[in-house]
């Protein structure tokens, strides 16, 4: 008898079916039904600040004073984005240098020693202060004493920064790789100079990166500002002098508004620092992307 | 031995270890701000807690014109609202981490975070903006939709009471859910992907589907961590301030299980009372932020403290 | 045992004649410059890392102008002895050294010497090229710049002079300002050399410079070797021997003991001596052994 080639007993690989294969199936949908949940309020409030916001602008409405009453139809944000300008650049200013010294601390001198580990913790958990807590405590300590101004706002928003800043750069300077400090030092550099011409160049675009994101989030924040810029509707450049009012400020004020004009002006000063949130998220983006690739 | 050949003695001044002492007084500050923090602004409570006593914590009175401060009601408001943003944001949260890290292929990973992380770009402003203009308004007729079929359920009825605006607690949930889910779903993410994947891989060539891999590899792994970034969003929840004033109905002494009552929360009061407030209704007002940044600082401690052994646990993996 | 040394040495006819003129320097050197005092006089050397003693009883006089090579197996001290040599072990915290390193009749760990002014004497090259992200002028100029050197026509010089003595100034010279990350791993270590150079130490350390190279790249920096001998003193760490017997004037052999309690192995040097005497006659049976490959 020849043999025949029997192919039903051939071992079959063919996926399964049955309910183990149906439940995986179930759960992958789930699971991307979350990320489906998440776009649409992505989209609404997308949606509705551009289109709102595009209603209002123009020029003048980016460069004009703020308006007297809320009624009235003329009025731009003029003053909000210089002071969203000053008081984020200033806050820029002071957080920037002490986070970068702080973090060089904890990477190059402190390590795992006591002083380091505590602060490297305690600024993990400083992220996580309500920014209306900032807002009183500079209240409390500068305001009281020199009266409302853009600079308090700046101090304000500069003690929001400092731990986010911190954290990001001391995991920048953490992936310096070791050699380059030890080539430095090998030729008779001193520390702080290997520090400063050698590991932070290396990691100053992980830095600008991470400093560009605690922008952003600054930017957006309005408790701290409500208790120490006091307000004000002429543009102010001096940042340490008089009142001063920015976009959150102006977009909280006209958001609970009954009139339909200063509503529009909300929406347009929220389409305004959207945009510039934005910006700054691409950039910083970029510029980790290109970080990256180079290594 | 003659004089040596070579002076290998310091030759600059101190200004290596100028630098080294200012590198540790700025690290010192961030504790010296969290110190000036508690003490400055426990300074400045005292006068509404003197005033109050106990009675501060416990009663939900506050009332400007008896000049009665209680926190209660705003602890209430505060708790309220970010557990119930937690339980809507938590699902899709570990969800879309969980899509991301194990579902999605490598090159469309960075793409699909950078869009979940643009609702963390977003100020809290705007939020508050879109949700008093659109969200609160749309919400109104669901909320008395909800009220008129199961408001009349024993017990759990009590939830679904009736709603006069769209501006309240659940409302106030939906954008804090909103806003606290780009950060638990990146945090999240880190914890997922420290899972060894020796162990993933065993799960799977043990003939297990992609979920039972991540029910038995991934999660059990990852637990600790995970618990860890949802307090920290527990955390932002409770601190946040401008989109919650806008949307959760700034009404006093409110507590109840009415989800769709109109509210308070600690930071809103803040942020609405303290225009016009006088000495000591400030003074309360500081004391209320005392009470926030206890509450904000607990939590976030013993997040970091969760999220740190469980990311060191894994290194030793 | 000459044929000994040209059966170890399986390379082209070119390293060959380089053997035979390396033994005829060394005669040259050791009869000329026998008086002269030794750049490292290092005695009863010992390091330890916390509790753990990484290498003991360490006894050497490194010569001017000679090339002297410390080879041995894995983990016996070569490298951890080298980096005591420029005071680089003070970058572990654990660190401890005993006994004594003598640099040009000072005492290295003497209680006011600087590490970084030791640094400036004694420079180091290291097995994995690591030049700074910066332009080639940049990593050359870099030490020279610390040092206070700031007109551009005195960097200029320095670099040229530098490039040229690391051999690598043809291949740069019309590049100087892209990145140095651009060059090939060969050149990069060549690069490494000359920002080593620029600084003009006595003593240019090696670890394993040419283990991550290939064997072109590795023939290109002997040669160099040899050539920096008429103005700097080399110390190379090296697992390969025939590297050893091709360049160096005199070889320390270390290997690795067992410690007392079992667990860990201490570094201990073996023999010290000419190479040639190590290659084709060595004193000690553990050198024999390891030379001739039996082990190691």
């Amino acid at each position: 008898m020849t043999a025949v080639l029997d192919t039903t007993s051939a071992i079959d690989l063919t996926a399964r079916g049955g309910w183990r294969a149906t439940k995986n199936r179930i759960m992958t949908v789930v699971l991307a039904t979350a990320f489906l949940v998440v776009m649409i309020p992505l989209a609404l409030v997308l949606g509705m600040v551009i289109m709102r916001g595009l209603k209002v602008m123009s020029w003048h409405f980016l460069t004009g004073p703020i308006a007297a009453t809320e009624q009235r139809a003329k009025g731009g944000i003029g003053p909000a984005i210089s002071g969203t300008l000053v008081i984020t650049g200033m806050a820029m200013l002071m957080a920037v240098p002490v986070g970068l010294l702080g973090s060089i601390y904890l990477h190059e001198y402190g390590l795992n020693r006591p002083v380091a580990r505590a602060v490297r913790f305690m600024a993990t958990v400083m992220t996580g202060v309500p920014s209306v807590v900032m807002g009183l405590f500079i209240y409390v300590v500068w305001t009281l004493r020199y009266k409302s101004s853009g600079f308090g706002g700046s101090l304000a928003l500069a003690c929001l920064m400092l731990p986010i800043i911190i954290r990001t750069t001391e995991e920048m300077l953490r992936l310096v790789p070791r050699e380059l400090r030890e080539g430095a030092l090998a030729l008779g550099t001193s520390k702080s100079r290997t520090i400063l011409t050698v590991v932070v160049p290396a990691a100053l675009p992980g830095i600008v990166s991470g400093v560009l994101l605690a922008v952003a989030r600054a930017a957006g924040e309005t408790a701290p500002l409500l208790f120490t810029i006091g307000a004000a509707r002429k543009v102010n450049w001096n940042v340490l002098g008089g009142a001063n009012t920015a976009l959150p400020a102006q977009i909280y004020g006209n958001a609970n508004s009954a009139f339909a004009p200063a509503q529009g002006r909300g929406w347009g000063a929220a389409l305004t620092l959207v945009v510039i949130a934005f910006l700054f998220t691409l950039v910083a983006r970029l510029i980790s992307a290109r970080f990256a690739t180079k290594r | 031995m003659a004089t040596p050949l070579v002076d290998l003695r310091r030759k600059a001044a101190g200004a290596d270890a100028g630098f080294r002492g200012l590198a540790i007084v700025a690290a010192l500050m961030v504790l010296a701000i969290l110190g000036l923090i508690a003490v400055t602004m426990g300074a400045r409570s005292t006068d509404a807690l003197q005033a109050m006593g106990i009675r501060f914590f416990t009663t939900k009175r506050w009332s400007v014109t008896n000049q009665l401060y209680g926190a209660g009601a705003l602890v209430f408001g505060t708790l309220l609202t970010s557990l119930v943003a937690l339980v809507m944001s938590v699902p899709v949260s570990i969800g879309i981490a969980l899509f991301v890290t194990q579902v999605v292929p490598t090159r469309f990973r960075r793409p699909i975070v950078y869009v979940v992380d643009l609702l963390a770009v977003i100020p809290s402003v705007v939020f508050g903006l879109w949700g008093i203009s659109f969200l609160a308004p749309k919400m109104v007729g669901f909320y008395r939709w909800m009220h008129a079929h199961f408001g009349g359920i024993p017990v759990v009825g009590r939830l679904f009471g009736p709603a006069n605006s769209g501006r309240n607690f659940f409302t106030a949930s939906i954008i804090l859910a909103i806003m606290i889910t780009p950060i638990i779903t990146s945090l999240s993410r880190e914890v997922i992907d420290t899972t060894p994947p020796g162990e993933r891989e065993a799960a799977l060539a043990l003939g297990a589907t992609r979920w039972e891999m991540i029910r038995g590899a991934v999660l059990p792994h990852s637990k600790g961590g995970l618990v860890g970034a949802v307090m920290l969003g527990l955390g932002r929840a409770m601190g946040e301030t401008i989109a919650v004033t806008l949307v959760i109905g700034n009404a006093l002494g409110v507590i109840g299980a009415n989800l769709f009552a109109s509210g308070n929360s600690l930071p809103a009061i803040i942020a609405t009372d303290w225009g016009e407030a006088d000495t000591l209704q400030k003074s309360a007002l500081i004391a209320l932020a005392m009470t926030l940044f206890a509450m904000t600082l607990l939590i976030n401690f013993a997040a970091v403290a969760i999220v740190n052994r469980s990311l060191r646990r894994s290194e030793g993996s | 045992m000459t044929d000994m040394d040209q059966e170890l040495v399986v390379d082209t006819n070119r390293q060959i004649s380089r053997l035979t003129s390396t033994a005829t320097a060394t005669a040259d050197s050791a009869s000329g410059t026998a008086t002269a005092e030794p750049m490292f006089e290092i005695s009863d050397l010992a390091v330890y890392y916390g509790s753990f003693r990484a290498v003991r009883d360490v006894n050497i006089a490194i010569r001017r102008n000679e090339i002297t090579a410390f080879i041995g197996p894995s983990g016996c001290g070569k490298t951890t002895v080298l980096r005591c040599l420029n005071r680089m072990n003070d970058l572990v915290p654990s660190a401890r050294v005993e006994g004594k390193v003598i640099y040009q009749g000072v005492d290295l760990y003497g209680g006011d010497v600087s590490p970084t002014e030791v640094r400036r004497h004694v420079g180091m090259v290291f097995q994995k090229p690591n030049p700074f992200p910066k332009s080639i002028y940049d990593n050359v100029a870099f030490g020279p710049r610390v040092n206070g050197i700031k007109r551009a026509s005195a960097l200029d010089e320095i670099v040229e002079r530098s490039l040229r003595g690391a051999a690598l100034w043809d291949e740069v010279k019309d590049r100087l300002k892209t990145s140095a990350l651009g060059l090939s791993g060969g050149q990069q270590q060549r690069l490494c050399i000359a920002r080593t150079v620029a600084v003009e130490p006595d003593v240019v350390l090696m670890d394993e410079p040419c283990s991550a190279l290939d064997p072109i790249a590795t023939a290109r920096i002997e040669d160099l070797m040899q050539e920096m001998t008429s103005k700097y003193t080399i110390v190379i760490v090296t697992h390969n021997m025939q590297q050893a017997a091709r360049v160096s004037n005199r070889t320390a052999f270390f290997t690795a003991e067992v410690s007392e309690n079992g667990d860990r192995r201490t570094g201990v040097l073996v023999e010290y001596d000419q190479t040639q005497k190590i290659f084709a006659n060595p004193g000690d049976e553990r050198t024999e052994n390891y030379v001739t490959g039996r082990f190691g």
